[in-house]
């Protein structure tokens, strides 16, 4: 058998909780110091979680590897320590090539530089020479579409621009290895195809490796052969990518109608205001845990917000709704319906009605986002899930057959003659 | 190519290299701060003019006129110029390199790089400066009538390459504590302000008593301004090698310590920024 071109032994990563959440001061160090109180016994209380526990794999040259699991499950840990970027607790992996990592689209953009300059600088940063971009320059400019702006600081450009050029730079990456993070999710769909086309032509060709984190189910089928399941730093699943995908799919469909979310670590914001808890109920206030297509749906959020609640206001609410392959069809947002709440209650409740609920039967999966005078202070992504069953939302005993779209209109059709 | 990760990496490992695989990337981070700093070209220029002109204009009113100090005949203005040349170069290095690891904190999280490129080149923009500060000098030596010694052109350059090291060997440790700790950054401009007073900057060396003076020959920066004051301005021929020599090496030596420091926190930059 052909030697592996990466060995992972045994990795653990722990970080350290509580102490995180702020960054230590030179002033608190010394003044401990000073105070013979605490010289002796300065033991903090550290409390310690493991993000990754254990994790053994293997990949051959040539294969393209998908990394799937929850948020907090591990993935991104995994690919910054394959990357170097972060050093693991425990373990042996053992690389046999140049490793290229792509966690971010465009890292080290500088918005004062030209798309020219950010080409040489992002491409550097990246791992490449300057020969090697001098190479590559014009398929990258027309890779990224952007010939006309190249001598235009990338401030100016469109958020689509800009990314269009991270990417470019990135695809034109010529490592044995290749570490993807969650990068695809950003972009518009026709330009991820291209970048989607040019990484599996890539790995054909020539023989890459790469090891892919996705939430989009759909893009990870498309790419890889095989596909590993990571459920609270371990892995639960090593399998051709079918099989994982299910595995996956599986475990995360446990539905109810109550769905605590207090304890939910990978969270971002800033914590002002914090949804705790999500309940499903029809509108006769009866908790629901499968939802029927054409019912009126009520769902509540509980929230709880920190001391300094008083000063919050503008309070946006959002709720990102997502199919089975990670591709947000549908957002509820306070925002678009002009409901966006001037001051809120130290705790409370926001509620989302809505009527005639036009999801087709099946899973689907939300994010919680909640924002405050333009700035996040909760967001929960992948933060639960619901299933539909079959309901009569025409009134006609009828609805399209599955698989042909999620989402469900009110329309008549008509005919006439001529 | 075989790279093996694992928990521990010694702390005296310097990797060549890899160095050298990056030096493409040292290029393009000075490249890029000098950009961005000259993008608005006047105002670019025009700070790399001030600093240390109006410094030389509010020392010389002080010093040179309302206190007397003995600088041995040459005139005040340009006695502090030369000063302040070196000292803007040694302070702005220090400042930049300090600061290179936090405020380039996206890119240590997401990319693996050798992290001390960063501090190394965040002090070429520095040098930049110090070229265009340079023209002043000019200025003020043919509008004093002062021929510099010819040796100047081999001392200067070396008085720069040891100002680089000095600022580089500060700016790196300081720059590992800044991530660790971030009241750092508050910390550091004081810092720079009370080692001015440390070195002979604004007044010349004969005025501190014979018995302090190892304190001065301590600090590189001393040696650095001495020597160019005694290359640029007077007559003199001796040059004290042995004096400049002790300040390289000691410049050298300070660069290995913080290295030690700069090596044991790298690898947990990425988890602690």
């Amino acid at each position: 058998m052909e030697k592996p071109i990466i060995q992972v032994d045994h990795i653990s990563k722990q970080y350290r909780l509580g102490k995180q959440a702020s960054y230590l001061s030179l002033r608190d160090v010394l003044g401990k110091m000073l105070n013979p109180k605490h010289l002796f016994h300065s033991k903090t209380e550290v409390r310690q979680f493991f993000a990754l526990q254990d994790v053994n794999f293997s990949v051959t040259r040539g294969e393209i590897i998908g990394l799937i699991g929850r948020n907090g499950a591990g993935k991104s840990t995994l690919l910054k320590i394959l990357s170097q970027i972060t050093p693991p607790t425990t373990g042996r992996i053992t690389l046999h090539g140049r490793v290229a990592s792509l966690l971010e689209v465009g890292t080290g953009f500088h918005p004062e530089l030209t798309g020219r300059e950010n080409i040489f600088l992002n491409g550097a940063i990246l791992g490449m020479t300057k020969r090697e971009i001098q190479k590559k320059f014009t398929e990258i400019v027309a890779f990224a579409e952007i010939e006309q702006f190249l001598d235009t600081p990338v401030k100016h450009y469109s958020s689509g621009m800009y990314v269009r050029l991270a990417f470019a730079v990135a695809a034109h990456l010529e490592p044995e290895i290749l570490l993807v993070d969650e990068v695809l999710a950003v972009g518009d769909t026709q330009f991820q195809k291209k970048c989607l086309g040019k990484m599996s032509e890539v790995t054909h060709n020539k023989g890459r490796t790469i090891i892919f984190v996705s939430h989009n189910l759909s893009a990870i089928q498309k790419l890889c052969q095989r596909a590993i399941l990571l459920k609270d730093g371990y892995v639960i699943k090593d399998a051709p990518v079918e099989e994982t995908i299910h595995e996956y799919l599986k475990d995360n469909s446990v539905v109810s109608a109550e769905i605590k979310l207090d304890q939910r670590k990978d969270r971002q914001g800033n914590g002002k205001i914090k949804i705790t808890q999500i309940r499903f109920e029809n509108f006769s206030s009866e908790a629901i845990s499968i939802l029927r297509t054409g019912q009126d749906v009520r769902i509540i959020f509980n929230y709880e917000t920190d001391a300094t609640f008083s000063t919050v206001h503008d309070v946006i609410v959002s709720f990102p709704i997502m199919n089975q392959f990670g591709e947000t069809f549908l957002n509820m947002i306070n925002l678009a319906t002009g409901n966006v709440f001037k001051t809120i209650p130290s705790k409370g409740q926001f509620i989302l009605e809505w009527h005639n609920l036009p999801l087709m039967p099946g899973t689907y999966y939300f994010n919680t986002f909640v924002s405050a005078s333009n700035v996040i202070t909760d967001w929960i992504i992948d933060a639960g899930c619901f299933e539909v069953e079959y309901g009569d939302f025409f009134g006609s005993g009828q609805l399209p057959p599955e698989g042909q779209g999620n989402v469900l209109l009110k329309h008549d059709w008509l005919v006439r003659d001529l | 190519m075989k790279t093996v990760i694992t928990p521990q990496q010694h702390w005296y490992t310097f990797n060549y290299k890899e160095l050298n695989n990056y030096r493409d990337l040292f290029y393009f981070l000075a490249w890029r701060d000098i950009k961005v700093r000259y993008k608005q070209t006047a105002v670019g220029v025009l700070w790399a003019f001030f600093v240390p002109f109006i410094s030389m204009v509010v020392f010389t009113i002080f010093f040179g006129n309302l206190v007397t100090l003995n600088t041995a005949g040459i005139p005040y203005p340009i006695f502090v110029f030369v000063g302040l040349l070196f000292w803007t170069f040694f302070s702005q290095a220090v400042t930049n390199a300090s600061n290179s690891l936090v405020s380039s904190q996206d890119i240590i999280k997401k990319i693996y790089f050798p992290k001390v490129l960063l501090p190394a080149a965040s002090i070429l923009v520095t040098v930049f400066d110090f070229f265009i500060a340079a023209l002043i000098l000019i200025g003020m030596l043919l509008y004093y009538h002062i021929t510099p010694n010819l040796l100047a052109l081999v001392i200067v350059p070396l008085l720069m390459v040891i100002t680089y090291i000095t600022a580089f060997s500060l700016g790196l440790f300081l720059a590992a504590l800044n991530v660790k700790y971030r009241d750092v950054r508050y910390v550091i401009p004081f810092f720079v302000q009370i080692l001015l007073f440390f070195t002979p900057v604004i007044y010349p060396t004969t005025t501190i008593s014979s018995s302090y003076q190892w304190i001065l020959q301590l600090n590189p920066m001393s040696t650095v301004i001495e020597t160019a004051r005694t290359v640029l301005l007077s007559h003199s021929n001796t040059i004290a090698w042995q004096q400049l020599f002790f300040a390289l090496l000691m410049s050298i030596i300070v660069t290995l310590i913080s290295w030690l420091y700069f090596k044991k926190t790298e690898r947990y930059f990425a988890d602690i920024i």
